[in-house]
């Protein structure tokens, strides 16, 4: 399901990014890419907070749609 | 003979590439607890033991495409200019996402050092970092430093001459991508090797790897479309067979599995070299950012702290104003006696110099007093929560929280707020950001409100302070949203950040960035102020002997003569007189270059209830803001002729129309506070503008729409303020 679908607290694992190549390997060096296990810490509407590893990363809600997790 | 070597500062925004530079060149760059503060490398040099060292900070980077402008300015550096060791900056509490970077200069070869930064904050954290390790597994050497404690310099710079003199050799533990991937780096690579252009210029495994990750720029400079690279249409036709061999064999584009082994080699690394706790605990940070962040508090606390801002800025810098102010009188009665009486210069020092950038300098505790404030607020990490805070509503107007930083930045001056709209990525986003940052209240306006606020609304000042703040920044985002609507129009691009944690700013820090803010300010007034105000005085003063409407003279000496004779009293004398200068003053200003350009301007500031004097000193602010308070300053001095030295707040509080009526009212005043807010931005702010735009277009449009704005805005607030009764 898309990221900003997911509940505060849950723990998923990104799938996949639908989005152009540029912006995705934007992400990837940012820490976002398929595999990496993340922590919600807020959700939407609005912009979405993840942690990945030690990170904090906001991502705009039209981002979060485009980033399928489980 | 020092040998003379170049190195280059690299790592990921907010790592703390600038403290370290700043420790090791003994510069003062500016420093914030915030992505993206850095957006233009700079230079430094230092000696250490015999190498004379060439340090360059360049923009915090995520990795080596080329995604936004800032990166490419990284990049670039990096892989064209090959500077002898590339000093990479890691943040130890963040180890994971940033070897990405590291991996990307280990493919580039290039000789490379490990700066584990922050060390103390991961250990807090319960990391446990073993940098031997680290070292051994990377093939790179490590060292750890602690950049805002200045500790680890010394060990740096002593593993980057090591490596310099090739101690360790580094760049051979490079990481395998699989058999299938290596294979089809192999065969680019010879290609690429035959192409001489080409690997002269670049790394030829780097430049393989790039090809299959599909970058844009490498992809281009292929193609031919960069000078000097011809014959790369083998290479293309290669890169498609072995995207396509690629996708057949993994089901997946080549730049996913390369992106995916990366991060598996960095993940091997971690698990040997890092031990962390196991329990995952909510950190303070977080604590805070679910009361910051929250939907509903969000935009009031950020409004609530803006707020407290100004009121805390304008309370606490009344007292020391007081202080500037009668050290400025004192002064200018001092220097006047040592000038003949009527001299031209005399005028020029007391009513020119003292007068016009003493009435700038009096607002210097105010300027140091809102930077402070600033100081705070970014130094804590809080800024980059406000971009956050902000999305929702930038969302609005088809922009992102991203484009807030620039905004935020505007507040201390427009120049850095323009130049960091290079990290946003998207074109017509950043377009639009320059062009509305200019409404973002920079310090130069400060003395303007200051000075208004005190005559007019001594006992609201924060209050009326912060609405013009906040109307400046309520007009960027309308003007924001018409630019987005039919300038630019577009989708809004996608906004991804990293939210910083929270870190107590150090005193040390706090004052340091308010200072190099606040020295800019004094410099100015030392400069192009004072020009500024030689100038208006020049032109105010001269023709010196004007051929005057009447014989003042003459008219002099009837008033003694009557006295003389008995016709009238001492006092009756003494306020003819009196009267008689005060209208030779203000005959001789009226008549002067700086009068004949004021009855140029005065029809058109008029119905904002502006006049001459405001006209011509709003005329002068095109080169500075500070220049309207310092030909308001000049031409007080100059149009008073009595010999009490008043304040220049209590000289516009008395002026008059010619009918008798006040020119400042609360409203006029609230008025020109207005115009002054959004009309033409200053030289050296179009100055910038052109550069980030590289075209005269923009910088003319931005002079042009500010200023029509400003005089509707400014129409609308007078008129409208006239029609209900206000002044």
């Amino acid at each position: 399901m898309p990221l900003n679908m997911v509940k505060p607290g849950d723990e998923v694992t990104l799938m996949a990014i639908h989005a152009g190549l540029g912006l995705q390997s934007r992400l990837h060096s940012m820490g976002l890419f398929p595999g990496v296990k993340m922590k919600v810490l807020k959700s939407g509407p609005g912009p979405v907070i993840v942690s990945v590893g030690d990170t904090r990363l906001a991502l705009g809600c039209g981002m979060a749609h485009k980033i399928m997790v489980r | 003979m020092a040998k003379k070597i170049t190195i280059a500062l690299a790592g990921n925004p907010n790592s703390g590439k600038t403290t370290i530079f700043n420790n090791l060149t003994g510069a003062r760059q500016h420093v914030g607890n915030w992505p993206g503060v850095t957006v233009e490398k700079k230079e430094g040099s230092l000696r250490y033991k015999d190498y004379e060292i060439k340090v360059v900070d360049l923009p915090g980077t995520y990795s080596l495409t080329a995604y936004s402008l800032d990166e490419i300015v990284a990049r670039n550096f990096v892989v064209e200019e090959r500077p002898d060791v590339v000093v990479d900056i890691v943040d130890a509490s963040n180890l994971e996402r940033n070897l990405y970077l590291t991996t990307q200069f280990m493919e580039l070869g290039v000789r490379l050092v490990i700066a584990l930064n922050m060390s103390d904050r991961a250990e807090a954290s319960g990391h446990k970092i073993d940098t031997r390790e680290l070292s051994e597994l990377l093939g790179v050497p490590v060292v750890s430093t602690i950049g805002h404690k200045n500790r680890g310099m010394d060990e740096l710079l002593q593993a980057i001459v090591d490596v310099t003199d090739g101690r360790p050799e580094t760049g051979k533990m490079g990481l395998k991508y699989g058999e299938e991937l290596e294979e089809e780096i192999r065969k680019l690579g010879q290609l690429i090797e035959k192409n001489e252009a080409l690997a002269r210029r670049y790394p030829v495994r780097w430049l393989a790897l790039k090809l299959l990750e599909r970058d844009e720029e490498v992809v281009k400079t292929i193609r031919g479309e960069v000078s000097g690279i011809t014959d790369g249409q083998a290479i293309l036709d290669q890169l498609r067979r072995s995207s396509g061999h690629l996708k057949s064999i993994f089901d997946d584009e080549a730049e996913t599995i390369i992106v995916d082994k990366r991060y598996g080699f960095i993940n091997g690394i971690y698990k040997k070299a890092v031990s962390r706790p196991a329990i995952e605990r909510l950190s303070a940070s977080d604590k805070i950012d679910r009361i910051i962040l929250n939907r509903v508090l969000g935009i009031p606390i950020f409004l609530f702290l803006m707020w407290l801002m100004f009121k805390f800025t304008f309370v606490l810098s009344e007292v020391p104003m007081g202080w500037v102010e009668s050290g400025q009188e004192w002064l200018g009665d001092t220097c006047g006696r040592f000038f003949s009486e009527g001299s031209a210069f005399q005028s020029l020092v007391v009513d020119g110099i003292i007068g016009g950038v003493g009435s700038v300098i009096i607002f210097v505790p105010i300027i140091f007093l809102l930077f402070f404030c600033m100081a705070i607020l970014e130094d804590s990490g809080y800024m980059a929560r406000a971009a956050f805070v902000m999305d929702r509503f930038m969302h609005k107007i088809g922009l992102h929280g991203r484009s807030f930083i620039p905004m935020i930045l505007g507040l201390g001056c427009n120049i850095p707020g323009i130049m960091a709209c290079r990290t946003i990525e998207q074109e017509r986003d950043r377009l639009t950001t320059i062009l509305v940052n200019p409404f973002m209240s920079c310090g130069a306006r400060l003395p303007v409100y200051a000075l208004l606020i005190g005559a007019f609304f001594p006992e609201k000042g924060g209050t009326v302070l912060y609405s013009i703040y906040i109307l400046g920044i309520a007009m960027a985002i309308v003007m924001a949203k018409i630019f987005r609507r039919y300038l630019f129009p577009g989708p809004a691009a996608p906004f991804v950040m990293e939210l910083p944690p929270y870190r107590i700013p150090t005193i040390k820090g706090v004052i340091i960035h308010m200072w190099e803010r606040g020295v800019l300010y004094l410099k100015k007034a030392g400069t192009v102020i004072l020009a500024g105000c030689v100038l208006v005085w020049f032109l105010g003063n001269f023709p010196w002997k004007p051929e005057y409407l009447q014989d003042y003279d003459r008219l002099k000496q009837e008033a003694r003569a009557d006295f003389a004779a008995g016709l009238i009293t001492k006092e009756a004398m003494n306020e003819t007189i009196a009267n008689l200068q005060n209208e030779q003053a203000r005959e001789k200003m009226e008549r002067s270059y700086l009068g004949h350009l004021g009855r140029i301007i005065e029809p058109v500031v008029k119905p904002l209830g502006f006049d001459w004097k405001i006209g011509v000193g709003l005329f002068g602010g095109f080169i500075a803001k500070e220049i309207v308070v310092g030909t308001l300053g000049t031409l007080y001095a100059v149009g008073e002729a009595d010999e009490e030295s008043a304040s220049l707040r209590e000289r516009i509080q008395k002026d008059t129309w010619p009918n008798g009526s006040k020119i400042y009212t609360p409203l006029t005043a609230f008025t020109l506070m207005v115009f002054t807010l959004l009309y033409i931005p200053c030289v050296a702010a179009i100055g910038v503008i052109y550069r980030e735009t590289n075209s005269w277009k923009w910088p003319l449009f931005a002079a042009g729409y500010t200023t029509a704005v400003a005089w509707i805005v400014s129409f609308i607030v007078y008129q409208g303020g006239r029609l209900i009764g206000l002044g």
